[in-house]
């Protein structure tokens, strides 16, 4: 494991490997996350949820769960107050099922209960007469199928145009790829407690990604002003993507208004799979035409995501595996349609990636193809197209920030190979682990490669503000910088970057933080779409600039003379030329400092008919090496080793940014070879940590990464691009690439099962 | 009905209406011990581990009042009476950046002490093996190992200079 930490001079601010201040009450238990609140005389919510993916309720009797002891509260679709349903972009899901239900999951009814088992066994007790009907479940019948919501089963259609569309090369290569519902899988469950106040309203305490967009959603439900809702984030247990919808926001509030006291709520592992969305399934096809030299000629692919019964996220996340579905490669020609259609699947939105996971795994394995056609070498293919500064995008965007796609292919692609192959590997080790495998001699080594990349914030026009304050003032052991924004920490580590900023641009030492909440300050944006070290480490630093700017007025006018002559260094005002110093602790005896700013990023602009405009911000690339071992007859993988590099603007902490991309190789190697929500008619088959399989610390390959290219991105904070996602993007294609260059097989879908190797079938070359 | 557990030392007396609540719930619900968590809730995530009598167990498979006379150890009896005292486990989790979002982190500082305490120092599978059961979503593991070398090297360091 390589961890490039270079010799700084400072062990504060900006580029050092600074611990989590939430660390040590995190190690200690101590720390509150949301399943863990209290509150005196609480009750316990539990929400009944639809056995069918598709039903007509005919008939509803709540009168068996007000009949058993300790029961408080009974809600159907007829107690919701406000807005009967929401949703992130198209308010098109019920917060309870009113006559129909559209997915396995779907919340029916809301109980609270003195104790949770009794809130569990009254929402068991209610009598729902369901009416099942025929599912529609297959996304490409959608299109045409007759509406199963009043909206229609079209999220959104979408096509990109680009260049000469009579454009050909000679080299042609195709192919269909299929990728899984993945679930996000987050440690802590869906909790909250919501506490109704005296104004009749509601202060809700809950694990999110995004506090203002969840209070907007409640409050319109609830029927209440922006005002009386308020939202205080709870200690998140992950997030992924999956926080970034209303799950059991609304029923929490509905409940404490209902019985006018506190409620709290925290799911099982099983509601916690319904109760989120996931990531769409995908059904890809891609025809690659190049030159004989291997130069991209012209791209042409159909991208049809399964949105589920729900709008939630969909149409930015088709945007996103349209515009990416031809990878980070100059091409001059492309015609690519991207739908998103609603079926009675789960629901499907946000997860890390967000539709350039898809994408990327069927333009890599279209790379791949494109090579042995041409017997060139994979990576010298992918370096012979990389695109740099300068090129244009198939939406017509030129890049204008950083863009070093062939450095993290050439570093990716360099790094050392394991020293050991499988015959000098423990048996632990090896694909099954101990006592699970077959003979040593059948287990093959492969290699594979892969690179992607994804856009940085939100697109399209979006503006996806960051508000912070920063009051800075003189507390009893010295200067003491407060942070206020609504950024929601869900793990990734922003607690830890807005200290570092405000050391980096104050000099303070002591920084807090002050709980994110909608009552304290406006949004942050989501924390998602690798937009918050960005975004809201934007705004703390120019929040930090406005105070810095305040401090040297005062010091100039105690010292008599111009503002623009004196700097901020080392924890004082000094003149630039001459001895005059004042500390900071003496300029704020005066009183206290604080300044609150709106961090916008570049103005992107919407897509036109022909899918073409300056729809995003900046964007981010990562090359993922893997090597894995695979069991031949029994179709077992193990995922030896993962080498990558990255993208990352500039190091900010280099800590964290090591977490952030094992953490997402994790979840790229997860999809690979582990997980998937298997549905059967819309029924989901393994809503548990039995089934669902995610990967353990056996699982786990060794990540080394070769190298984290700094290139300066113009426009970011510290020239810094988020880095949480591009981990994720491209180590699904390289474990696959390497499960097929040992196996020989040619592994359209995601994940790879045993039987799909083991059981191949005979057409299939076989090694 | 009431019963009593020893919890980290402690005599605490449980008052419960209902006899079917797992250890983890008493603990979390009713002690006050928010330490142990609950991302599953059926034996699958190891969030929940606890030592009972010095063994690694899931708090949510077994029955509190099963646990009646046993020793019960939760992460919140690992660390010292400061704030800032933490046992070299926890420290190395800490400084290893082993914590993202944490949910995990209780329940294998808990598995890691029963590891160290069995094999003072395991070899890299033989850590993955043991802390295999434990579940973390955010680190994929790397931090999490580097944590458990450093502490097993703390440890040995502290036998060193006793
Ligand atoms: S909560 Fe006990 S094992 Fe998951
Ligand atoms: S740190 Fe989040 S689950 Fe492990």
């Amino acid at each position: 494991m390589t961890v490039l930490e270079r010799p700084r001079r400072a062990t504060r601010g900006v580029g050092v490997s600074a611990p989590r201040p939430d660390g040590v009450p995190k190690v200690r238990g101590q720390f509150q996350f949301s399943s863990d609140l209290f509150a005196e005389g609480m009750l316990w919510g539990h929400v009944l949820r639809s056995p069918h993916p598709s039903a007509r309720i005919r008939r509803l009797d709540v009168g068996p769960a007000w009949a058993i002891d300790g029961v408080r509260a009974v809600l159907t679709a007829a107690d919701v107050p406000g807005a009967p349903t929401y949703g992130l972009e198209i308010p098109d899901q019920p917060v309870l099922a009113a006559d129909v239900v559209r997915y396995m999951g779907e919340p029916v009814v809301a109980v609270a209960a003195d104790h949770p088992e009794t809130a569990r066994r009254a929402a068991a007790a209610v009598l729902v007469d369901y009416e099942p009907l025929d599912p529609l479940v297959d996304p490409e019948d959608a299109i045409s199928a007759p509406p199963i919501h009043p909206d229609g089963n079209v999220f959104r259609h979408l096509r990109i145009e680009h260049g000469d569309p009579e454009a050909r090369g000679e080299v042609v290569v195709e192919g269909t790829y299929e990728v899984g519902m993945q679930d996000q899988a987050f440690m802590g469950p869906e909790s909250g407690l919501a506490v109704p106040a005296e104004d009749g309203g509601v202060d809700l305490y809950i694990a999110t990604q995004w506090l203002h967009v969840d209070r907007d959603q409640v409050a319109r439900c609830l029927g209440l002003p922006l005002e009386k809702v308020r939202l205080h984030l709870a200690g998140v247990g992950g997030a992924f993507g999956a926080r970034e919808d209303v799950s059991i926001q609304v029923h929490l509030c509905l409940l404490a208004l209902a019985t006018g006291r506190p409620v709290k709520m925290v799911l099982s592992r099983e509601d916690s799979f319904f109760s989120h969305v996931h990531r769409h399934p995908a059904r890809i096809w891609l025809r690659h035409q190049a030159d004989r030299q291997g130069r991209l000629v012209r791209v042409d692919a159909r991208v049809l995501l399964d949105g589920g019964a729900y709008a939630s996220s969909s149409t930015a996340v088709i945007s996103n595996a349209t515009a990416f579905a031809t990878g980070p490669y100059r091409v001059p020609n492309a015609t690519v349609d991207g739908w998103v259609v609603r079926t009675n699947n789960p629901p499907c939105g946000a997860m890390r990636g967000f539709g350039a996971v898809q994408a990327c795994f069927a333009y890599e394995a279209q790379m791949d193809k494109l090579a042995a056609a041409l017997g060139m070498d994979p990576v010298q293919l992918r370096l012979a197209n990389a695109l740099r500064h300068g090129d244009t995008l198939i939406t017509g965007q030129r890049i204008e920030g950083s863009a070093p796609v062939a450095q993290v292919i050439e570093a990716a692609a360099g790094a050392p190979l394991p020293a050991v192959g499988p015959e000098a590997l423990p048996d632990v080790a090896l694909p099954g682990g101990a006592g699970r495998t077959a003979t040593r001699s059948r287990v093959r080594r492969g290699v594979g490669f892969a690179v992607g990349y994804k856009n940085l914030m939100y697109s399209e026009g979006f503006d996806d503000a960051s508000e912070a304050r920063v009051r800075l003032e003189l507390a009893e052991d010295g200067p003491l910088a407060t942070v206020t924004c609504a950024a929601a920490e869900v793990g990734q580590g922003f607690v830890t970057l807005a200290r570092q900023i405000c050391e980096e641009e104050l000099g303070v030492e002591r920084v807090v933080l002050a709980p994110p909440s909608t009552a304290r300050i406006g949004s942050a944006g989501s924390t998602s779409a690798s937009r918050q070290t960005w975004m809201s480490g934007g705004a703390v630093a120019e929040a930090c600039r406005a105070v810095a700017g305040r401090l040297l007025e005062r010091a100039a006018r105690r010292l008599g003379t111009d503002p623009g002559r004196l700097v901020l260094a080392e924890g004082a005002v000094q003149a630039l030329e001459g001895a005059d110093a004042l500390s900071v602790a003496e300029l704020l005896a005066e009183g206290p400092l604080e300044e609150t700013v709106t961090f916008h990023h570049r103005q992107t602009e919407p897509l036109d008919e022909r899918g073409q405009g300056d729809a995003h911000v900046a964007f981010a690339f990562a090359a993922h090496r893997a090597v894995v071992d695979v069991d031949l007859d029994l179709g077992l993988v193990k995922v030896v080793q993962i080498a990558t590099a990255q993208d990352v603007g500039r190091v900010l902490n280099p800590l964290q940014v090591l977490g952030q991309i094992e953490g997402g190789i994790a979840q790229g190697v997860g999809l690979a070879v582990m997980e998937e929500i298997v549905l059967d008619q819309g029924r989901v088959r393994n809503p548990s940590f039995t089934d669902y399989l995610i990967p353990t610390a056996l699982d786990m390959p060794d990540v080394a990464v070769a190298a984290l290219v700094e290139e300066p991105e113009p426009g970011a904070p510290f020239g810094a691009k988020g880095v949480g996602e591009p981990p994720t993007i491209s180590s699904t294609p390289a474990v696959v690439a390497a499960i097929r260059a040992a196996t020989g097989l040619p592994l359209t879908r995601v994940p790879v099962r045993p039987a799909d190797i083991a059981l191949a079938t005979p057409g299939d070359p076989r090694p | 009905m009431r019963y009593e557990l020893v919890v980290n030392g402690t005599p605490r007396e449980v008052d419960s209406s209902w006899l079917g609540e797992s250890l983890l719930y008493v603990l979390r619900e009713r002690l006050g011990l928010p330490g142990s968590k609950n991302a599953c809730e059926q034996g699958e995530c190891g969030s929940c581990s606890v030592l009972l009598d010095g063994r690694l167990v899931c708090a949510c498979l077994v029955l509190a009042a099963s646990a009646v006379g046993a020793e019960i150890t939760t992460v919140e009896g690992l660390g010292g009476e400061g704030p800032e005292d933490l046992d070299p486990i926890q420290r190395a989790f800490v400084e290893a950046g082993a914590v993202q979002c944490g949910f995990c982190t209780p329940g294998l500082v808990v598995a890691v002490h029963d590891l160290l305490r069995r094999v003072p120092q395991p070899s890299e599978w033989e850590i993955r093996e043991a802390i295999s059961g434990n579940l973390c979503r955010c680190t994929g593991y790397g931090r999490i190992l580097d944590a458990v070398q450093r502490a097993a090297r703390a440890f040995a360091e502290q036998a060193v200079t006793r």
